[in-house]
């Protein structure tokens, strides 16, 4: 019966989306609308071959591991995909012949860098937060993953919101949104993943077999329930057509603006730092072999967290329409919250407390504490640049780049490769990864490749500020715009080389990470020999 | 306009008060003197059930004690 109805209904939706491919108004809808319905296409001959044959019978005692391989190895793939697409147009703002002339309008800036952008948040940050609290929700609960198949519904949808976004985002689909650029059909796909997501999750924390509910997980519900509100407000449209993929805000003018930003600095907080901070309360006092130094402070440093980063995001919007008290608001907000951003942080580095030489020995412990202390460092210069008068010297410059990139490369990039080589042999069955001087070389290329980013956009930006509001005695201003374009070049290349040896980085984890599935014997011990170090 | 008006003395006088009561209670109730064995209960969870789930719950278990937890720590 379940079956019938099953193939009905991917029947159905291959021929709608084959009428929607053929009355689409847009090429990105049209393109869409092929996508799906090849999906359902493929879906309906699978489920036709297998009709009326018993399923195999699946075994749910242990824990739901699979789909966190599935999740462990897309991690790593988007990385790669969303680290190449960075480094492309970093070059392409020091180049501006690699915009490619016979490419338009696909391969501008314009197109690939929200390309960039979602790869590297929600389709490595996504895929790397989805996977871990699956793993981290089973292993603190002490049970199986609610929901059976609902899981990997969870994995191939999100999978499929990313194909979608980033095929849109080439084709001209966008509602121009920062950071929610998808059109409403696709953020209608994302709502539905995320209930899912939202339900795989709770159903596991119900079912738990532990007392408390440890507090990784808190982080990681307020990540899946925050981001679903942000969301749902966000994307409040309406389609000019169910047959193309443009929209209208019912937002508009500054009410949109703040709207915005609520949503794009949660993101920053609910995303990149709730949902990362669930990873951190879980993988480092599992690495370190130690529990977490105060499980008071973490409690305190939730609720400092959940209250606080809410109200920040008018600092986005300084010297805008926005009324003065809304941004002064976000401003005192953004102020405070670093005070629980480093509680968090000294509690993540207080964890190796008695264990401070493993960080000579392993190197996953070493890429944990860099990325808590850039972390620190993010938290610390965030607050600082959301303070009005230092905005207005740093604001729509390259300063702000830095400093998105010190956070994203260096707290969420680095704690999701110790993850990724926390994972990697736990899953497969392995000992260890399989080589760990390989590790050490993705620590020190991507330690090198943040350093070159986020000083040359320290550098680039302070100038480029500066040029911005030089006048001459008689009050013109002195530099055009192009000017401090041109001033920039030496930077944009620095920049450029920096995001190089990153993603160099990256490939050598995702050889690594292939190197230890297929099975390799371990080329080297745990502990690295005094030469090795020596070269390190 | 009025709903505005309304909403927003609303929010930063009763809200802001019963937001920040709140806060502060959480910050207090945390420091409670029973809290420590339930906190250092809480913080040695990720190092049990590491390689499988605790027993069916449907079998005889009470289950959510921790001296029926004691038996899964092994696998840490």
């Amino acid at each position: 019966m379940i079956d019938t109805v099953k193939l009905i209904a991917l029947g159905l939706i291959a021929l709608i989306a084959a009428l929607a491919a053929n009355w689409g108004h847009d090429i990105s809808y049209q393109v869409h609308a092929l996508i799906i319905m090849a999906i359902a296409a493929v879906m309906f001959i699978v489920q036709l071959r297998r009709f009326g044959s018993a399923q195999p019978a699946v075994d749910s005692t242990g824990y739901m591991d699979d789909v966190i391989r599935a999740g462990v190895i897309a991690t790593g793939f988007w990385g790669v995909v969303g680290f190449l697409a960075g480094v492309f147009i970093a070059f392409q703002l020091a180049f501006p012949a690699l915009n490619f002339d016979w490419g338009q309008p696909f391969t501008n800036f314009g197109r690939l860098r929200p390309l960039h952008t979602s790869a590297v948040i929600f389709a490595f940050g996504g895929n790397a937060l989805i996977m871990s609290s699956f793993y981290i929700v089973q292993r603190t609960c002490g049970a199986r993953l609610w929901g059976g198949n609902l899981a990997w519904f969870v994995f191939w949808g999100y999978q499929l919101f990313i194909v979608l976004a980033a095929t849109g985002y080439l084709l001209g689909g966008t509602q121009s949104k920062e950071y929610a650029e998808p059109e409403w059909y696709i953020d209608i796909w994302l709502t539905l993943v995320w209930v899912a997501f939202l339900a795989v999750y709770l159903g596991t924390i119900f079912k738990r077999q532990e007392k408390h509910i440890y507090v990784a997980n808190w982080f990681l519900l307020s990540f899946i329930i925050t981001v679903a509100m942000l969301h749902l407000v966000n994307n409040i449209s309406i389609p000019v057509s169910i047959w193309g993929s443009k929209s209208v805000q019912v937002f508009s003018g500054v009410q949109d603006a703040m709207v915005q930003w609520w949503y794009g600095h949660n993101a920053v907080g609910f995303f990149l730092t709730a949902g990362f901070l669930g990873m951190m309360y879980y993988f480092v006092p599992k690495q370190a072999g130690r529990p977490v130094f105060s499980y008071k402070l973490s409690i305190i440093h939730f609720w400092a967290l959940i209250f606080l980063y809410i109200w920040a995001g008018p600092h986005h919007l300084h010297y805008t329409a926005l009324p003065d008290w809304a941004s002064t608001l976000g401003m005192v907000f953004s102020v405070i919250l670093w005070m629980p951003s480093w509680g968090g942080m000294i509690n993540g580095l207080m964890t190796l407390q008695g264990a401070w030489d493993k960080l000579r020995t392993d190197p996953i412990i070493r890429m944990m504490v860099i990325s808590l202390a850039f972390y620190g460092m993010s938290t610390f210069e965030g607050p600082m640049m959301s303070i009005r008068a230092v905005n207005s010297l740093s604001h729509y410059t390259d300063w702000t780049i830095g400093h998105v990139h010190s956070g994203a490369l260096g707290w969420n990039g680095m704690i999701t490769f110790a993850a990724l080589y926390f994972l990697t042999p736990k899953l497969w069955g392995k000992k260890e990864m399989y080589s760990m001087s390989a590790i050490n070389w993705h620590f020190w290329l991507a330690t090198l490749g943040i350093v070159l980013y986020a000083s040359s956009m320290w550098v680039t930006g302070i100038m480029e500020g500066l040029m911005w509001r030089e006048v001459d005695a008689q009050g013109f201003l002195v530099n055009s715009f192009a000017d401090t374009v041109s001033a920039k070049f030496p930077m944009y290349v620095v920049r450029g080389l920096g995001g190089v040896l990153f993603l160099a980085g990256a490939i050598v984890m995702v050889w690594n990470m292939y190197m230890t599935i297929r099975g390799g014997a371990p080329v080297r011990v745990a502990t690295p020999s005094p030469s090795q170090q020596q070269a390190a | 306009m009025e709903t505005y008006t309304f909403l927003r003395e609303l929010a930063d006088s009763w809200v802001l008060l019963a937001m920040f009561t709140f806060f502060v209670g959480v910050c207090l109730w945390v420091f409670r003197p029973s809290a420590k064995a339930a906190d250092a209960e809480a913080a040695s969870i990720p190092f049990r059930n590491e390689t499988r789930p605790v027993a069916d719950p449907a079998s005889d278990k009470p289950s959510t004690t921790s001296s029926s937890l004691k038996s899964e720590a092994k696998d840490v």
